[in-house]
């Protein structure tokens, strides 16, 4: 099987996409959520949370693994820092089928090929990342007739110990520039502050959001807070959060967990005869950038999500007013402005996202935002902003599901620097 | 004082590691392109090509356009100087290229509270020993 390249829809103009209505997403398959694999209990090791994940799946959408014959996915799952072979590895490992890190620290295609016995792959691709662009791609290879049911798997790990903490006192290529300085989410905090300063307002006025995302999260099964910590969070314990950077606390940051997500997707034709309604990809786009100099400012920041959002209207022929659904990225939840603005849902414009804030964004309101909860409501696995808004289009979000109109959804995530988006229908038209 | 992480340069970098051992800050200027470029790379970011790079210096001033205060950082060997600064500077003479610096001789390390950043602000470059013989751009107010 040839590995395939160039299948991403980034450079303007592209256009109406010639695939628009031909690939439907049909299904989901979650696993248990936890914080963390203990490195010992294979039946919670990713493989085995992968394997769920794609049973599931297949039992959501009402076929079995003969029905299958594609399998496009992310190994790892984690879409930056170091792999989490690097934190694992290398090290004694397990009886077959744990005997590498594939099944532990990442999952690829032919693993769980072999594991759960699909017979009829004809399509593997294990290079893609993150899930937005999964589903852009699993979306490509269909129209494309590469496959015609796929199983998108988009597994992420968590291991014991803090999260991508770098031990070294010397820094090389790349790490050069930041580590020399002692730069690192502070990233995050020093555009927010650009933000504030162009626009005139604070890190307190997050608050309504990210609280509004975890009211979301909890009543979505699979958010880590919903299985382990359901409480309430409000507005206070947003503002008391111990600060990681200026202008960044820790409420902004998604809370890495363990958790493997699968989807189904199929063409249009073949939709018809699964369990659950089409949900139509009507466009796919993706876009990466590089920073004018060292880091990425204001400016580069509403540049490329200006690029980005344009390229996905242009490729699918909507406006802002035909989103129903929108699913921003939260993965540091001071990216999420920039998106909202960038897109101009319910008529935001720069500088305005704080204000839609304040506003009324509940699920019940006008204007649901991320009505799945986003990685703040649910965890670092990122796989809510397909499900939710698969499971409102096909009007099974249950305590969830809005009550303003659910036609049509745009999913993006995850980086201002690099993206992906998808665009989702009720119908292929 | 010596910097808790040493750069360690490679042979794109080489140049400029060598002129702040000379007290210089240099960035890279593709002539086709009419650019400058900051961090250096082997290739111009625009064009990809490198026929047309050399070695600019600059006039050492830039303006500061924004900060962050470093609480919990993910490198281990700044633990110890928490919460620092982390401010970024633009060139005056051609703003689009920026710099790291941590402000230290203006407000130090281990802030025992957050100080009043001056946006906008103008800076000049000095050089600070990271490590023996290997000097690095820091940046300092303008009294």
């Amino acid at each position: 099987m040839a590995r395939e390249v160039n299948w991403e829809r980034n450079h303007d103009p592209v256009g109406i996409w010639n695939g628009r209505g031909k690939a439907a997403l049909i299904a989901r398959g979650h696993s248990p959520t936890d914080r963390r694999w203990d490195g010992e209990t294979l039946e919670k090791s990713l493989g085995a949370y992968m394997m769920i994940a794609v049973q599931n799946a297949l039992d959501d959408a009402g076929i079995t693994i003969d029905d299958v014959d594609g399998i496009i996915g992310s190994a790892g799952g984690q879409g930056n820092g170091q792999p989490l072979s690097d934190v694992w590895g290398p090290r004694p490992y397990f009886d077959p089928p744990y005997d590498s890190e594939d099944g532990l620290t990442h999952v690829t295609g032919q693993w769980l090929r072999n594991q759960m016995g699909f017979k009829n792959i004809r399509y593997i691709n294990n290079h893609g990342d993150p899930v937005w662009n999964l589903i852009g791609q699993a979306a490509q290879a269909i129209a494309d007739g590469r496959a015609e049911t796929v199983v998108v798997t988009y597994p992420n790990g968590n291991l014991p110990g803090r999260y991508h903490q770098d031990p070294s006192n010397e820094a090389r290529g790349p790490a050069v520039w930041p580590n020399t300085w002692g730069w690192g989410l502070s990233g995050q905090g020093f555009t927010f502050n650009q933000y504030c300063q162009k626009y005139g307002t604070n890190h307190d006025r997050m608050a309504p959001f990210v609280v509004q995302e975890r009211k979301n999260g909890l009543l979505w099964e699979h958010s880590y807070y919903a299985q382990h910590e359901p409480g309430e969070f409000t507005e206070e314990d947003y503002l008391n959060g111990r600060m990681i950077a200026r202008d960044l606390s820790i409420f902004d940051c998604d809370r890495p967990v363990l958790a493997a997500a699968a989807y189904v997707m199929t063409t249009a034709a073949r939709a018809q005869d699964m369990k659950q309604k089409p949900v139509y990809i009507l466009d796919h786009t993706e876009s990466g950038f590089t920073p004018r100099s060292l880091v990425q400012t204001i400016d580069d920041t509403e540049e490329w999500t200006d690029i980005q959002a344009q390229r996905s209207y242009n490729g699918s022929g909507l406006k802002p007013d035909d989103i129903d659904i929108f699913a921003p990225y939260d993965g540091f939840a001071v990216f999420t402005q920039y998106y909202i603005e960038a897109w101009g849902w319910r008529g935001v414009k720069r500088g305005e996202a704080h204000d839609f804030y304040a506003s009324d964004i509940s699920l019940k309101g006008p204007n649901p935002l991320n009505s799945g909860g986003g990685n703040m409501g649910t965890g670092r696995m990122r796989t809510v902003f397909i499900t939710d808004p698969l499971e409102q289009l096909q009007g099974r979000a249950g305590e969830r599901q809005v009550t303003t109109k659910a036609e049509i959804a745009v999913s993006h995530g995850v980086l201002p620097i690099s993206a992906g988006t998808v665009v989702m229908s009720t119908s292929p038209d | 004082m010596a910097r808790p992480i040493v750069p360690v340069p490679d042979p794109a970098t080489q140049p400029f590691w060598d002129a702040c051992n000379e007290g210089k800050l240099i960035v890279q200027y593709c002539s086709i392109c009419d650019r400058r470029q900051y961090p250096p790379e082997a290739t111009c970011r625009d064009c990809g090509f490198n026929f047309h790079l050399s070695w600019q210096e600059t006039s050492g001033r830039a303006k500061i356009v924004g900060y962050s205060i470093t609480y919990d950082s993910r490198l281990v060997q700044w633990h110890p100087l928490q919460p620092f600064l982390n401010v970024i500077v633009a060139l005056e003479e051609d703003p689009v290229i920026n710099f790291h610096t941590n402000l230290i001789e203006d407000y130090g390390t281990n802030l025992a509270e957050e100080p009043d950043i001056p946006i906008g602000a103008t800076c000049e470059v000095t050089f600070v020993e990271a490590a023996p013989g290997r000097m690095i751009p820091e940046w300092k107010l303008v009294k």
